[in-house]
């Protein structure tokens, strides 16, 4: 821009600016819009497009009459960048309002304690097996991934100080965060079909598909954590002559066992929600069935595919709000503890 | 940091632990150390013999007879370009759609909304990537599809004579249907990796934008695009691989058929790679599994070098950054 010296003939230096209220304004103007839409008889989603539409062309030139091009390209962009979070959110709630619809009409006593093995023919059915083939697939995935990746993590900031080793670890542990979920399931398998022969489908493998997906996730979020423990707590412990292993488990982890338990909770649940791995090793069955090492598991994403195919609508969408509420609980605990546990930093 | 503790070496060796501490408590040292390593070094055989497995399981699906591959062409790589086809289509379709929206939504966070509200969205959009794969899959082939059909009918009826947009399934379950359930898969990795980098742009580069008269959006144009921009392209990359692996939302989504089309709209496009392993693992026929296990492998190398370059990308604009 070059500077030029404003023309004598202009009374002030500023341009004209549109009422603070402007927007705010040109907000109801279209809500009102929408509101008439709705009210002649459009759909809610053509109603709501079009007032979000009269929003992005009023304003824009409303203020080009008015101020300046610069301005009317200014709140053009506004508006679109604020629409974007809208349209992002449209499907979350979309989603959520349509599970919770469908599916709170399938819970109900026996949903949750029976299993789909019937004893008798007016039996009634549910989840029971998924849920127990969940949780005892996720805790072995989680009793193989947490040690990893905890003692991983503490290796890179407590021993490695970048150097080569744990440079090259770092580096492939954030490669491997994007491992597709289908590649851990078929590791798993042919892994598994060489120990123990061909067909082989047991909770076990399913578990060691998931930790593949999990490790780096706990690796992570451990790290984080381990680096916000100050070091004048280490220094500290140092000075009074404690070993470094002791130096780590009884200051250093303590400190930091809030996040890294919150790290791990998000670990869990984004694994809980797997399913194409546990598809091709952990199969598919009736019973209910605790033994990981032995014979097929169902778990409540397998469970929904399989009975989706099938045409069992009532029973996806009750397992589906069950598996969502889960993981849900899950991101939250996590939050909870994270801000609870948090290490008091200075 | 402890500079004090890292430069401070015993001269035997680089044991950090002084002498006059007792011999136990160095071999307890150097036990938990071994296993620290031994973890670490477990992640890297764990993610080689990924490799090394899918390598030797799958290695006869590379030369197996004709007929195993007689379901979409009659070699490996016959079989395989329209399963890469469909998995490349459908990963550009979310990409085109998920980028212009991360970004704007990493802007609201960082830039346009006031802090007490910005926290909040960002955890919405968290939220989005705490649902299960399987939930979107679900969703999206009973509720979103049929949704869609008018719009596809629309672009059919007025653009019928570009070829993406031809004839329209009535179920609306067709690859851009999955397209667009992908994007909103890989919508929160973006939007989370932007978020970072343009938080990122020095204070005093933006106060001066502004204090020369730019508007917000000049601002953000003059400042905050080109000192995020390589850090934007790595997120798109890993949104890639997210979307390329990604495996119940496009087996949920696709009615699967046998021939790679263009139609963006059509009912019988082939399915994902990954897709193609979900709905074919069953099949106990002569060679089909090294075959799946092959096309695997290929999916695999294509995720990994797309990952491999984003985080190295990520790490070099970090140290940029930093230094």
């Amino acid at each position: 821009m070059s500077i030029q010296s404003p023309p004598a003939s202009l009374p002030t230096l500023t341009h004209a600016r549109l009422p603070r209220q402007a927007p705010l304004l040109v907000a109801v103007v279209a809500v009102a819009v929408t509101a008439a839409g709705l009210v002649l008889g459009l759909g809610t989603v053509p109603a709501v497009l079009i007032g979000a539409l009269v929003f992005l062309v009023v304003l824009p030139v409303w203020s080009l009459v008015v101020e300046n091009r610069r301005s009317a390209t200014d709140r053009l962009m506004t508006g679109l960048i604020w629409a974007t979070f809208f349209v992002a959110l449209a499907p979350l709630v979309s989603l959520v309002w349509t599970v919770v619809a469908e599916g709170s009409q399938a819970l109900s006593g026996t949903f949750f304690t029976y299993s789909f093995y019937r004893t008798s023919l007016d039996q009634p059915v549910g989840v029971y097996h998924a849920i127990m083939g969940t949780l005892v697939i996720t805790g072995v995935a989680a009793l193989i991934s947490v040690p990893v990746g905890i003692l991983t993590a503490i290796y890179l900031i407590e021993y490695g100080k970048k150097n080569a080793f744990s440079r090259v670890v770092t580096f492939l542990v954030d490669v491997m965060t994007g491992i597709p979920s289908i590649v851990a399931g078929l590791f798993a398998f042919a892994l598994f079909t060489l120990i123990f022969g061909p067909g082989h489908q047991s909770g076990l493998g399913g578990a060691v598909a998931l930790s593949l997906l999990m490790i780096p996730t706990v690796v992570r979020a451990t790290e984080e954590m381990l680096r916000l423990v100050p070091d004048d707590l280490r220094e500290a412990a140092y000075a009074l002559g404690t070993p470094r292993w002791r130096t780590i488990m009884r200051v250093v982890l303590p400190t930091s066992i809030g996040g890294i338990i919150a790290g791990v909770t998000l670990a869990v649940a984004r694994v809980i929600g797997e399913t194409a791995p546990l598809l091709l090793i952990a199969g598919i069955v009736q019973r209910t069935n605790f033994n990981p090492f032995d014979g097929s598991m169902t778990t409540l994403p397998v469970l929904i595919f399989s009975e989706r195919n099938k045409g069992n609508i009532e029973i996806v969408w009750g397992a589906a709000l069950v598996l969502m509420v889960l993981v849900m609980l899950l991101n939250v605990i996590a939050r909870v503890l994270g801000k609870i546990l948090a290490p008091k930093q200075g | 940091m402890s500079t004090t503790l890292t430069t401070k070496e015993a001269p035997a060796g680089g044991d950090p632990s002084p002498s006059w501490i007792s011999e136990r408590s160095g071999r307890g040292d150097a036990i938990f150390k071994g296993l620290t390593i031994a973890a670490a070094a477990l992640i890297l055989l764990a993610l080689a013999s990924v490799f090394i497995f899918l390598f030797t399981q799958g290695f006869a699906g590379f030369s197996q007879p004709a007929e195993v591959y007689s379901k979409y062409g009659s070699s490996f790589w016959g079989y395989v370009w329209p399963l890469l086809a469909s998995t490349i289509v459908a990963s550009l379709i979310a990409l085109i759609i998920a980028v212009p929206l991360a970004i704007g939504i990493a802007l609201v966070i960082t830039q346009y909304a006031p802090s007490w509200l910005s926290t909040p969205v960002a955890y919405v959009i968290d939220l989005l990537a705490a649902v299960p794969s399987v939930v979107y899959g679900l969703w999206a082939g009973i509720y979103l599809a049929p949704k869609l059909v008018p719009i596809y009918e629309w672009l059919h009826e007025h653009l019928g004579f570009v070829p993406l947009f031809g004839d329209v399934v009535s179920s609306g379950r067709s690859i851009s249907t999955a397209g667009i359930v992908l994007a909103i898969m890989i919508l929160p990795i973006i939007t989370a990796i932007s978020r970072e980098v343009f938080s990122r742009t020095p204070r005093l580069h933006r106060e001066a934008a502004l204090a020369l008269g730019a508007t917000r959006w000049e601002m953000i144009r003059m400042t905050v695009f080109p000192y995020g921009r390589s850090g934007v392209i790595s997120a798109v990359m890993l949104g890639l691989g997210r979307a390329l692996g990604e495996t119940m939302a496009v087996v949920m989504v696709l009615s699967p058929g046998t021939l790679f089309t263009l139609n963006l709209f059509s009912g019988s496009n082939t399915p994902s790679i990954a897709a193609n392993i979900a709905l074919r693992y069953k099949e106990r026929s002569e060679g089909t599994l090294e075959v799946l296990i092959a096309t695997g492998l290929v999916l695999f190398l294509l995720t990994f070098a797309i990952n491999f370059v984003a985080r190295w990308a990520v790490a070099r604009s970090e140290r940029k950054l930093a230094g």
